[in-house]
């Protein structure tokens, strides 16, 4: 995958350029608005990673005159204001996700991830697959094998969600954003409770286990291991 | 400045000398008015007596002839304020009257005219002016009847002098009024204006003084009055955050530095290493937590989320938040219900849910029932883990509650354990920030509501009371005060 990342930290960037490297990805590097700018328009990339704050041009406007310009690439926001209103005005100018700083690297890395053009997963099919678990969008059934499990509306959204982004990791905050809709960070374990509920129904009593917990960094539903 | 240019500047003033402009203009039409009437008046008066007596000396004429015509007049006009009587013969020769001389050609034409005069038996050189009637008797002869119009003149001098005199008063009275009243509200204002500069100058106790009259100074130095109390309040609220921070931060980044010292100091294994890196990232993702939440609490009492408002129901929010803990609270040995009824409310939903959940969550954390005083009933047993999620309206109020039956807070500390960094005594040993009641709290006054402590016998019963949307749509009654974003 084919990143760019617009910072103007210069020691975060390094850090964000050679972790994704580690990971396996090509990640670009601009120091500002302006050069990012140009550079978003000739490169083909993936995935922008944006700050918001950037000398010359700044986050949004750079986001802004992209959209304009018919780019659709996929941007992630970086930002040190986390509130729940500089977020909606972050997505409002054309981002696609946002995640206010400080954040963990398996964080970004997953959300980038779930955003990139090549990971544009099976978003129109109707049914889900991984492994012998079966998911029906339509009609809302849900089958591992020949078992036929009944699940609540929650937990199917919860497994909805999973399995659109199967084999990609998916974070606790991500799974409390697009399958609650909430934006706030629990205190609590609220969301591995929720994990350990839908496990216990598709996992149960089967041989392999399709729903992965990774550590220090969320949840994967995949077939075996990779 | 001068103090009179002050003056003079003052709006109190300008509208003075406008409203005199005014007056003036007014007193003067209604004068003019008064005197054209009365002009009118009097000239009908005139026209009407002499109109009656051409009509009956004509009348004794044609009986009587010219002796009982020359005997009429003679009579008529010895008689004290007589009207003026002049009759001629065709050439022109005075027969008899009172009149002595005449402007030339006045009795050439018959009809009305205005003339210079004189009687008779005037010494006096100076001409009086008369409105005069000439008619022609058969023969040739000709009467003159008329009126001294003294009257009308004097009458005109006594207005023109009244409209002098009352000009006068008008102007006088009115400037001097308007420097009395510039300067009362000058001196209110100078004051106002010196408190404010005290108060500018960083003394935020000071307070504007405010009169006894009510009036609309007096509730411009309330109002203000209640912004500096505010600002006090929000600056006292921003003090007492940043000695939270320095004095709650501070705790973990201490202990934070202590375990990197320690590992590093210690040279152990890689697994040693990786298990004090991952305590790191734990107690820093603590403190992260904290200091959003913080953030969170000074956003929401500085009135700034108030941006993201829209319409939604509170039922929908409390059933969102029970099938998001319902789980964890099972976990927890605990039962969490819902009872809801539609609740329609105008605001930051995100903010209502955040609120909630910590409610919840404190719940969840402390709601739980001592163990000593169990009832030994197993229904009521399982009844005092039960924590209830209620939404509702009450007349215009929408109430969030939550409910649980464990040791309650007493009443003396439901004010105190509302602030923030505050952890009462029995919840000290368990994780937390201490940030969660004050967040609700913090909500509720952003929505115009508050946050009510109460027994739920035995428990506690956090209760947000929020204004509900009326029925027109928006919620405008109850608003906080806004407040200036900068202040310092």
């Amino acid at each position: 995958m084919r990143l760019l990342i617009i910072e103007d930290d210069r020691e975060s960037a390094d850090y964000l350029v050679k972790a994704f490297r580690e990971v396996g990805h090509v990640a670009d590097l601009a120091s500002d608005g302006e050069e990012g700018l140009s550079m978003a328009e000739g490169g083909d990339y993936d995935v922008l990673v944006v700050d918001r704050m950037l000398p010359k041009r700044d986050g949004l406007s750079v986001i802004g005159s992209l959209r304009e310009k018919g780019n659709r690439t996929p941007v992630l926001i970086l930002s040190a204001l986390g509130q729940v209103d500089d977020r909606i005005k972050g997505l409002r100018a054309g981002g696609d996700d946002y995640l206010p700083k400080p954040y963990s690297f398996a964080e970004l890395q997953a959300r980038v991830e779930v955003l990139s053009r090549r990971n544009v997963g099976p978003a129109e099919e109707t049914t889900y697959r991984v492994g012998d678990l079966e998911l029906d969008r339509l009609s809302h059934r849900v089958a591992r094998g020949k078992d036929e499990l009944t699940l609540q509306p929650r937990e199917f959204r919860l497994l909805e969600y999973l399995m659109k982004h199967a084999g990609q990791v998916v974070t606790r905050t991500m799974l409390l954003e697009n399958v609650w809709d909430y934006h706030f960070d629990p205190q609590t374990n609220v969301i591995d409770v929720h994990i350990s509920r839908l496990r216990s129904k598709i996992d149960k009593g089967f041989e392999r286990p399709l729903l992965h917990t990774i550590r220090g960094a969320g949840y994967m539903i995949r077939d075996g291991l990779r | 400045m001068t103090a009179f240019g002050k003056l003079i500047r003052t709006t109190a003033f300008r509208l003075t000398l406008v409203y005199l402009f005014l007056f003036a203009l007014f007193a003067a039409s209604l004068l003019g008015y008064f005197a054209w009437n009365t002009r009118r008046l009097i000239n009908e008066q005139i026209t009407a007596t002499v109109n009656v007596e051409i009509a009956e000396i004509t009348d004794i004429y044609t009986r009587r002839g010219l002796r009982g015509l020359v005997f009429t007049i003679e009579n008529r006009a010895l008689r004290p304020g007589a009207n003026l009587y002049l009759a001629t013969t065709p050439e022109g020769k005075a027969i008899g009257g009172n009149v002595g001389s005449l402007s030339p050609g006045v009795m050439a034409s018959t009809g009305w005219s205005e003339t210079a005069y004189r009687r008779l038996d005037e010494q006096d050189t100076a001409d009086h002016r008369a409105l005069v009637r000439v008619t022609e008797l058969t023969n040739g002869f000709r009467l003159l009847v008329g009126r001294d119009l003294e009257e009308r003149r004097r009458l005109f001098g006594i207005v023109a002098n009244a409209a002098q005199w009352s000009l006068l008063v008008v102007i006088v009275l009115g400037i001097g009024g308007g420097i009395f009243v510039a300067r009362r509200v000058l001196q209110r204002i100078d004051a106002m204006t010196g408190t404010t500069r005290r108060i500018m100058a960083g003394d935020l106790s000071g307070r504007l003084p405010v009169g006894r009259s009510g009036d609309e100074l007096d509730r411009l130095a309330e109002n203000l009055n209640a912004m500096l109390e505010r600002i006090e309040a929000l600056m006292m609220g921003l003090k007492e955050v940043s000695d939270n921070i320095a004095h709650d931060l501070k705790t973990p980044l201490t202990r934070l530095r202590n375990r990197a010292e320690e590992a590093l100091a210690r040279s152990g294994s890689e697994g040693d290493y990786r298990a004090a890196l991952e305590r790191t990232i734990e107690e820093s993702d603590g403190l992260i937590r904290t200091f959003n939440a913080l953030l969170m609490i000074a956003r929401a009492e500085s009135g700034q989320a108030r941006g993201n408002m829209d319409d939604f129901d509170a039922a929908d929010v409390a059933r969102g938040i029970h099938e998001l803990y319902e789980p964890l609270a099972e976990d927890d040995g605990m039962t969490l219900r819902v009872k809801t009824a539609s609740a329609p409310l105008h605001g930051n939903r995100e903010l209502i849910g955040q609120a909630l959940a910590n409610l919840v969550e404190n719940a969840i954390k402390y709601g739980k029932p001592s163990p000593v005083v169990q009832p030994l009933d197993p229904v009521a047993a399982a009844r005092t883990r039960e924590i209830l999620i209620e939404a509702r309206r009450e007349g215009n109020h929408v109430l969030l509650s939550v409910a649980d039956h464990g040791p309650g807070i007493p009443e003396a500390d439901r004010k105190h354990a509302v602030e923030r960094f505050v952890r009462l005594e029995a919840s000290r040993t368990l994780p937390g920030s201490g940030l969660g009641l004050s967040l609700a709290s913090a909500v509720a006054t952003l929505h115009g509501g508050e946050l009510r402590l109460g027994d739920s016998h035995p428990g506690l019963t956090a209760t947000l009371v929020i204004p509900a949307r009326s029925a027109a749509g928006d919620r405008l009654a109850a608003q906080t005060p806004d407040v200036p974003q900068k202040v310092a």
